[in-house]
């Protein structure tokens, strides 16, 4: 709960945390002239695990970081914590944070039918910013006794279990959870932990579960996921979530209930953080998001898309901890694929294995950047993919059918369409610390692939999750700061979808330029370019695709859009959808080579130098 | 972005950022603590000198449930379920006992159902109709770990292990814990550890390899039963086939290689840090507790090679690592130098643009042949000798 009492029109400083599970970023912001900046950051190790076991250490030193670089005192002297309210150049006025130490929440999911109340469970779950272990479910094609073996191996902080719509299922829904008491799992938190468990299945069941459950789990009950098969009803599990992860998670993590005293706002796990910034972009623009936060040991993936939002955490993919998993899941070849030099596999793959057990490194040289930027690519398009299992319509639906339908095999699973996002947004250090904005732009072109007109957005310094906990209780200095000093405009990609041969004609692009001067481009299969348009300026532009490429109106129509610029500029894209990669090895470097000098990547004479 | 802003984010990256290094320390006080995973019984009493086979604590876990459709197997409700039970809850039974008993039309119709293990009846369920049988409880024992003396007991939990030893952390390990002498297969830190250096003397040895282990030498060493070999690289395509899967997220030292493996530079052929070879050397015949279990994320958890001796341990070599200065021996942890020793020579405070054009902090070390480097303060480990 919300303890604020000063009112919002006497707030001058804001501090914001996220104790992450290897740094805890400190930002402070400031109301001057009537408007909310950003001030100032400071960064410090986690003190999670031994020898410290106090996430309030870490969160003390970038406090203190800040403090020499403001000059304005937040610490009290006696090192009970934050000065609120402020009172001249002591103190700030709400104190919120985020939090994924120590491996963040971590769940295991139930259901009857995996594609349906599972799959529900699911989205909640993720919703609610946890990771999720596992979703069991009667049809997940495991054997009872793999089941049990499962949940008896795994540690989770909490378990959401549904099923049956009211007054449906009912004896199948019992026997999932007498399957998770039999198990008896052991909570992550050890002994003297009860391990919580919230029910939102079928709610005639409710007397049968608390009979069966109520001893040696923390049991709570809330309304049915699935109340009826057409409505899925996430709210309130989500809810019971983030009460019970405040309840039993964090006043189990070292220090945590003492960082609980020192906060104004509950404290909320980052990825949920995250979600709440990147739905404050889908807000304020009135347009679909997909987003991002590649992170060192998950990345996660936030689409908004008709205001339906939806959460997805590939819990193993990262760029430092789960390096070495993205690898595994994607392939080495898969990596390789976007290195335009000559370097071994077994070089590759041992690099990243170094970094995996050293996750703080960063690349030194041109060469390390490129394997991390490759390693990136991947991540982000199966993060995508995963995304994409989760944002799907709600099965067991009865539709209309029409005709049309009924030469359709099946409706297709998800509704996250690159041709119907309007804005992509990424966060996370390697896109926030890539040396030229460009290279995110294109890391994230690369591994999503827009289609049609579609704006382009990062994090400047990693306050996303802070932004994101700050909307919460004060929306409109979150959106100040937000807009003018988190959200980076790195530009727009202008991308037709289709397919055609390397050098056949894709699109024509006629753009009148904020000076009033046209700018006419034709480009061809296997062709990228930047065209430079700063941030806040506009470009009318009429694109012609050929008649085998799409820009949302169908095959070879033209559009009329309006294209916002950014620090990077506009990127026309005609690599076609998907892009054109050849197999062969030196046709694919000199390709890629091609792409980078044309958009200026990377310092043409360490590229040289490697080439 | 506001001018302000670029300055602070100028100033504000990794001022606090290093990465403390690995422990390799001739002598020091290590505590092991031997916890069970729920309660259990206690067998030592503080005071007690241990030797590291000896179990310190037991405990029974619940063992594995089996669920038994048994209404459905009968052709009856689940709520008459109870009506045809031989067993009640609580029961044992025996693999192949008759469970349930359903007659019908004067016996002509029967249907049995038996236990298909051996165990206690936990549950017998009128709604789903099924039955849960509790398998029995599977012991859990605690040993020592170390040999050492009991410093503290931690009631239905465990006991605390103490021993004066050279203590000496990995970076990346496979298997669990295993003891064994210290024998040298190699006479340099640069040595490859291949098969032929391994005979059949290093039975139940802790092998110390050099710059990187083969996986001939890997596979040899199982054959021969060798306990753990230590060396400063390994390939990953060879800890692939010798482990059979890839390594997605380290949380490792559950795999039953018959070998506990410990790399203490890196992956790929990596020199051993010749302080830590010559530790290792300066052990040889002396017995090891060793531990390849790794875990990079919550909870941090390197590999460690404990020899216990009666030197006497350095004092304050327990201290918190307090950060670089100039003079501070390091490992440097990344391209373009990887694996290079050298100390600390400057510590610039304003960030630098590397070769990789990003700003960072840096600082500059003094290597081992004289030249000085600039590299990323992120890309250093403390040697905490």
């Amino acid at each position: 709960m919300s303890q604020i009492k000063i009112p919002r029109e006497d707030m001058k400083y804001i501090l914001a945390t996220d104790v992450g599970s290897t740094t805890t970023k400190a930002r402070i912001f400031h109301r001057k002239d009537g408007e909310w900046r950003f001030l100032a950051a400071g960064e410090a190790p986690t003190t999670v695990e031994t020898p410290y076991e106090d996430v309030t250490m870490g969160v003390q030193n970038a406090v203190r970081e800040v403090e020499e670089l403001t000059g304005h005192k937040i610490l009290s002297p006696d090192g009970s914590g934050i000065v609120v309210p402020h009172n001249g150049d002591t103190g700030v006025d709400i104190y919120c944070t985020t939090s994924s130490a120590g491996g963040g929440l971590q769940m295991m999911v139930a259901g009857l039918i995996k594609s349906m109340t599972a799959e529900s469970a699911n989205r909640a779950a993720l919703g609610a910013g946890a990771i999720v272990m596992d979703v069991i479910a009667r049809d997940d094609g495991r054997m009872p006794y793999q089941k049990i073996q499962r949940i008896r191996s795994l540690r989770p902080d909490m378990i959401l279990l549904a099923g049956g719509t009211d007054g449906g299922a009912s004896a199948h829904v019992m026997e999932i959870a007498e399957l998770i008491k039999a198990s008896e799992p052991k909570p992550r938190l050890g002994i003297g932990y009860k391990l919580p468990i919230v029910y939102a299945g079928n709610k005639s069941l409710r007397p049968q579960i608390e009979k069966l459950m109520s001893e040696g789990f923390a049991l709570d009950m809330v309304d049915n996921i699935r109340p009826v098969l057409e409505v899925e009803n996430t709210e309130p599990a989500r809810r019971a979530v983030h009460e019970l992860f405040m309840e039993h998670v964090m006043s189990h993590a070292p220090g945590y209930t003492k960082l609980m005293k020192w906060t104004d706002v509950d404290i909320m796990p980052t990825p949920a953080g995250e979600g709440m910034a990147m739905q404050l972009i889908a807000d304020t623009f009135k347009e679909n998001v997909l987003g991002v936060g590649l992170g060192g040991a998950t990345t996660n993936v936030y689409s908004i898309v008709d205001s339906k939002f939806v959460r997805s955490v590939s819990a193993n993919l990262g760029m430092s901890y789960s390096v070495t998993n993205v690898m595994k899941e994607a392939g080495i070849e898969n990596i390789t694929r976007w290195i335009p030099f000559k370097l071994e596999e077994e070089e590759v793959s041992s690099r990243l294995m170094n970094k995996m057990i050293r996750p703080t490194t960063i690349p030194q040289t041109l060469e390390d950047l490129i394997v991390e930027h490759s390693v990136a690519r991947e991540a982000l398009r199966l993060g995508l993919s995963h995304h994409r299992t989760i944002a799907t319509r709600l099965k067991g639906v009865q539709f209309e059918r029409t005709i049309s339908d009924m030469f359709e095999q099946e409706r297709e699973a998800t509704y996250v369409k690159m041709m119907v996002i309007d804005i992509l947004a990424g966060t996370g250090g390697l896109l926030s610390h890539a040396p030229r904005r460009i290279q995110s732009m294109l890391i994230l072109t690369d591994a999503w692939q827009p289609e049609g007109v579609t704006k382009m957005f990062q994090d400047s310094v990693f306050m996303m999750p802070h932004l994101g906990v700050l909307s919460t209780v004060y929306r409109d200095a979150a959106w100040s700061i937000f807009d003018k000093d988190c959200l980076v405009r790195l530009g727009t990609c202008v991308a037709p979808a289709g397919t055609a041969e390397l050098g056949a004609p894709v699109m024509k692009v006629e753009m009148t330029m904020p000076g009033g001067e046209s700018l006419v481009e034709g480009l061809s299969l296997g062709e990228v370019k930047l065209i430079p348009l700063a941030e806040g300026q506009e470009a009318k532009a009429i694109i012609t695709p050929a008649k085998q490429f799409d820009m949302g109106d169908g095959p070879g129509k033209a559009v009329e859009k309006t294209i916002t610029g950014g620090v990077a500029g506009v990127l026309l894209d005609a690599r076609g959808r998907p892009i054109y990669l050849p197999e062969e090895d030196n046709a694919r470097k000199e390709l890629l080579i091609k792409w980078f000098r044309s958009l200026d990547m990377y310092p043409e004479d360490k590229l040289k130098e490697l080439l | 972005m506001s001018e302000k802003f670029q300055d602070s984010e100028e100033k504000s990256v990794e001022a606090h950022a290093y990465t403390p290094g690995l422990k390799v320390k001739r002598s020091m006080t290590v505590d092991k603590t031997r916890r069970l995973p729920i309660f259990g019984e206690v067998f030592v009493n503080e005071g007690d000198v241990v030797d590291h086979e000896l179990i310190v604590a037991r405990t029974e876990i619940s063992g594995d449930p089996e669920i038994v459709k048994v209404a459905m197997l009968l052709g009856v409700e689940p709520e008459d379920l109870p009506l045809y039970m031989l067993k009640k809850i609580g029961e044992q039974v025996e693999e192949g006992e008759i469970l349930a008993n359903y007659a019908a039309f004067f016996g002509l119709i029967k249907k049995q159902v038996v236990s298909p293990k051996s165990g206690t009846i936990e549950s017998i369920s009128d709604i789903t109709g099924q039955i849960i049988i509790r398998g029995d409880p599977i012991p859990v024992d605690v040993d020592a770990y170390i040999p050492g003396k009991v410093v503290e007991v931690l009631p239905k939990e465990g006991a605390v292990i103490e021993t004066n030893a050279a203590f000496i952390q990995g970076i990346f390990g496979i298997g669990g814990e295993s003891h064994g002498e210290i024998r040298m297969a190699v006479d340099r830190p640069d040595n490859v550890l291949s098969e032929d250096l391994i005979t059949t003397e290093d039975k139940g040895a802790v092998l110390i390899g050099g710059s990187l282990v083969t996986l001939g030498a890997l596979k040899k060493s199982v054959e021969i039963g060798v306990s753990c070999i230590v060396v400063g690289g390994i390939r990953h395509d060879d800890l692939i086939s010798f482990t059979g899967e890839e390594i997605g997220v380290a949380i490792t030292g559950q795999e039953e290689m018959g070998l506990t493996v410990i790399i203490t530079e890196g992956f790929g052929t990596m020199r051993m840090s010749q302080s830590t070879f010559d530790l290792l050397k300066s052990f040889e015949g002396y017995q090891a507790s060793v531990n390849g279990a790794t875990q990079i994320r919550a909870g941090v958890l390197r590999p460690e090679t404990i020899i216990p001796h009666q030197e006497i341990a350095e004092q304050g070599s327990e201290e918190l690592s307090s950060g670089m200065v100039p003079g501070t021996p390091v490992r440097i942890i990344r391209q373009p130098y990887f694996g290079a020793i050298g100390l600390v020579k400057f510590l610039p405070v304003e960030r630098q643009q590397v070769e990789s054009e990003s700003y960072v902090r840096v600082l500059d070390v003094e290597l081992d042949d004289g030249t000085v480097v600039t590299v990323p303060r992120a890309n250093v480990e403390i040697i905490e000798e």
